[in-house]
């Protein structure tokens, strides 16, 4: 009993925690699934935005009216547009050197540079953050971090499952914002002009698309995406700045198993690695939860030998 | 002799670096500038560990923490443990990082381009969690008061200033070696074009497992000596992602592919972020951080293969105009017609296609194809486009295995060999697009071929000469790639495919995009490697120009063998001038 106990706890939050890295996945997604960018930085722009959920609603505190629940939702749900700006700008000013038509003639080439100049920019928010925010471990307190709903009992009496409000609530807003990412990039006008510009920029440019300005959007809607999932996350982890490193991880093994050029894919993806996460648990330390992702991610990469961009027959 | 004038130079170099080094080292007013320096060779030597694997392969790798915190937990922990003092340890620490480059390059060379770089990052931090997991969150080093000595336990910071510099010349001595031999150029030949290197019988995996087992050794031996100097190890502060990330920001930042490149890098990167540290780390903690991150930044956008090469490409900003093309008006006259050359049909049968077939799905790209080609002789494959040239060629060389029929060179069979191994059988070939190393002289291309079929280093170099010499490009030897003509580029990378002594030479539209006097001096090149010996496969769909090359046409039509005869004949056979040109051209010929 207790073991099934256990067992379901664990299922439960990982659902929960796979619904937050699923959106979290979705963000890269749109960047490395569908642009194939790859985007080193990913984790440290989630990380600003676990910051600015944060200063939104305790540090500035001008959400705090909003109260415990809707206060840190509209805190994180208003970090997506302002990371949105954030990512665009980025794009616009930096990874576009790097990406796109430029590079199209040396793919490899391409790749390397984005991969370092990302990490460049990794370094730089992730010791710009120590030295704005400090290195002290953050999290956002809330009377849901430390409440849980009780499942249960079921079987007679003896099995109940917690479920951490914190988290609950995470998860029922991810998939709300994933949800409506899915519907903006398939059925809007801009989102479909998006995935065309992404999935083969040359073909957009002669279709009248916009193609450096899409990209632009893209990336920043990648951005904004993550950056909402990190705030979400901040609800019930505490985090530092140095936090992106661990979900960099978590996101790319998402993406890739989800499999690319899909939203939807990398929305299981991530709710893959968050299962088998909170699952390892049952049977490995706590200290190596974070390892067990890292031999998934290993796995995941070595079962797909050459990834999408290596070609099986070069022409040579 | 090449190689040693180039050892000679760096080791000249080194010991320039070295007095200023030393020098530095005693006017260092007090230890804490005495570390600064210390720390220079320790980060340059992690950049030259990184280096031979990433800059000379292009595997970039993100996580040679994983072998710099695995050598500094060996030290610290067999001190700890057994009482095994640093002077074995580091040596030890060497062993273990070889052996975790083995084990983490095993598998992971299955991986390309930015997937590799990925799983690399992944090593690192699972060690991390892993050794903090097993509780060795803080690992000290104990004080041995009574012998420090024999536990390198120095009073005076100079004496570890001056370690860390001979652990440098020894990790630059490395790298000159490793870069001056075939080693290095394989490597180099890897990061161009994988598929390619193994076309010219570079065995790829083994060069790859040896560049990442000694690139872990060098940074195994300096991560132990960085525990020595700090005292105190931390999981992150040896796996964390910092350290990886500075072993290739100083080297990207100095210059890839040369070892000087990350000593340049360390020497500019680390006394600024410490003094930076030292002067605002209490206002502005992560300071270094920070200018590690635009430094690679910067580097990215505005000098992608570092400073080093910056610097380089501007001190020979017109200079390259000086070489004169000593070209005579013989070499560029049009060659005329092939001269009758009955004899080079008759020679033995060198290489017998039967029946070759090849389809994709319901395409027929190649059905039935049978020829012989006669040892001496040039035989042109024609054909229309789409007629099955390249698929057949492919098929030849072992890119692509054919359905059905046999492919006899020599009186061996080679079909089911790997591309490597055909070249190594003595069948060497071009590529449709030249792919020169753009930093390397003519003479370091064209060596890469030539240790395919050299025992030892100086025949490779002779063969290496000879084959310059017979495609004329005499007296360039020295120029660097990157400053060649295509007409140039192209001539290099026939003398590559030279160099290896093939018996026979496969060339891939050698004569595409070519302009009229180019071409004629193609022509010239060709006959002469002919006249040499060597038998000669080409494809090409221009038909003029082959009329001057060919003893003998092989024309595809649609997968099939159309027409086969001398290049005189084939060309007034009805039905080729119809697949060339259409029905209504075969009524007027």
């Amino acid at each position: 009993m207790i073991l099934s106990e256990n067992f379901l706890q664990a299922l439960a939050a990982g659902l929960m925690v796979g619904c937050l890295y699923g959106l979290m996945c979705t963000g890269l997604g749109m960047i490395f699934g569908i642009m194939r960018v790859i985007n080193f930085a990913q984790g440290d722009l989630m990380m600003l935005g676990m910051y600015s959920t944060w200063y939104m609603f305790a540090g500035f505190g001008f959400l705090a009216f909003l109260g415990t629940y809707a206060g840190p939702i509209a805190g994180a749900l208003l970090t997506g547009p302002l990371l949105f700006v954030v990512g665009y700008y980025m794009h616009k000013f930096l990874i576009v050197h790097v990406t796109g038509l430029r590079t199209s003639d040396s793919e490899g080439e391409g790749h390397y540079a984005q991969l370092i100049l990302t990490l460049g920019i990794a370094l730089i928010l992730q010791n710009g953050g120590l030295i704005l925010f400090g290195s002290e471990p953050t999290s956002i307190r809330t009377p849901m971090s430390s409440s849980a709903w009780v499942i249960g009992p079921l079987w007679g009496d003896f099995v109940e499952v917690f479920i951490n409000q914190a988290r609950a609530v995470g998860a029922i807003v991810s998939i709300g914002v994933a949800v409506a990412l899915f519907f903006f990039v398939t059925r809007t006008r801009l989102g479909k002009a998006l995935q065309a510009s992404a999935d083969n920029a040359e073909a957009a440019i002669y279709m009248g698309i916009n193609v450096d300005r899409a990209h632009h959007i893209a990336f920043g809607i990648g951005t904004g995406v993550t950056a909402i999932a990190g705030g979400l996350v901040a609800f019930y982890y505490p985090f530092q700045p140095y936090v992106g490193i661990e979900f960099v991880i978590v996101m790319y093994a998402g993406v890739v198993l989800g499999g690319f050029g899909s939203i939807i894919g990398a929305f299981w993806g991530g709710m893959i690695i968050g299962l088998v996460q909170q699952m390892s648990t049952l049977i490995l330390p706590i200290q190596l939860q974070n390892t067990a992702i890292f031999v998934v991610f290993l796995l995941v990469i070595f079962l797909r030998p050459q990834g999408l961009f290596g070609r099986n027959v070069e022409r040579v | 002799m090449e190689r040693r004038t180039r050892i000679l130079r760096s080791l000249g170099i080194l010991a320039t670096i070295g007095v200023i080094y030393v020098t530095l080292v005693f006017l260092a007013p007090d230890q804490y500038y005495q570390l600064m320096l210390t720390l220079v060779a320790v980060w340059a030597v992690m950049g030259i560990s990184w280096n031979t694997l990433s800059g000379y392969s292009g595997l970039i790798s993100f996580g040679h923490a994983a072998f710099f915190g695995l050598g500094a937990y060996t030290v610290v922990l067999l001190q700890v443990h057994w009482g095994i003092t640093p002077w074995i340890g580091i040596p030890l620490a060497g062993c273990v990082g070889a052996l975790a480059g083995l084990l983490i390059g095993l598998p992971s060379f299955r991986l390309r381009g930015h997937y590799f770089a990925l799983a690399m990052l992944a090593y690192p931090l699972a060690l991390l969690y892993i050794f903090e997991w097993l509780g060795y969150n803080e690992v000290a080093i104990p004080m041995e008061r009574t012998n420090p000595v024999a536990y390198m336990q120095f009073g005076d910071m100079r004496i570890y200033a001056l370690l860390a510099f001979v652990l440098l010349s020894l990790a630059v001595i490395v790298g000159v070696l490793i870069e001056s031999s075939r080693f290095g150029l394989s490597l180099l030949a890897i990061k161009q074009n994988e598929l390619a290197a193994e076309a010219a019988g570079i065995r790829t995996l083994r060069w790859k497992l040896y560049a990442i087992s000694t690139s872990g050794a060098i940074a195994g031996v300096i991560g132990g000596f960085y525990a020595v100097i700090l005292l105190v190890v931390t999981p992150p502060t040896v796996f964390g992602m910092l350290t990886s990330a500075q072993a290739l920001i100083v080297t990207l930042f100095g210059g890839i592919s040369t070892v000087w490149g990350p000593v340049l890098g360390a020497a500019i990167l680390i006394p600024l972020s410490e003094t930076l540290h030292a002067e605002l780390g209490n206002v502005l903690p992560g300071i270094q951080g920070v200018v590690f991150g635009v430094a690679i930044v910067l580097v990215i956008l505005l000098a992608p293969e570092g400073l080093i090469w910056k610097l380089r490409d501007f001190a020979m900003r017109g200079r390259e105009t000086d070489v004169e093309d000593r070209l005579s008006a013989a070499d560029v006259a049009d060659p005329g017609p092939l001269p009758d050359r009955p004899h080079a049909l008759t020679g033995p049968v060198l290489l017998q296609v039967e029946n070759l077939s090849k389809s994709f799905g319901g395409l027929q790209a190649v059905q039935d194809v049978s020829f012989d080609v006669p040892e001496g002789s040039v035989i042109g494959i024609i054909g229309p486009n789409g007629a099955g040239k390249t698929t057949l060629f492919n098929l030849l060389n072992g890119f692509q295995a054919p359905d059905r029929g046999r492919v006899v060179f020599d009186g061996e069979d080679l079909v089911g060999l790997r591309p490597s191994g055909i070249c190594a059988r003595g069948i060497g070939r071009t590529f449709q697009v030249a792919r020169p190393f753009r930093r390397l002289t003519i003479l370091r291309n064209v060596l890469v071929g030539a240790y395919v079929s050299a025992e030892t280093d100086e025949i490779a170099l002779q063969h290496a000469r000879e084959a310059i010499a017979l495609v004329g490009l005499e007296g360039h030897e020295d120029r660097i790639a990157s400053g060649l003509t295509s007409m140039e580029q192209r001539l290099m990378e026939l003398a590559r495919a030279l160099a290896s002594k093939p018996k026979m030479l496969f060339l891939d539209e050698i004569l595409a995009g070519l302009g009229q006097t180019e071409v004629n001096r193609m022509i010239h090149v060709i006959r002469a490697i002919s006249d040499n010996g060597t038998t000669i496969l080409i494809i090409e769909h221009t038909m003029q120009a082959m009329l001057r090359l060919a003893d003998r046409f092989v024309v595809l039509d649609h997968g099939a063998l159309l027409a086969s005869g001398p290049p005189a004949e084939v060309v007034k056979d009805p039905e080729v001038i119809e697949a060339y040109l259409g029905k209504r051209w075969r009524d007027r010929a």
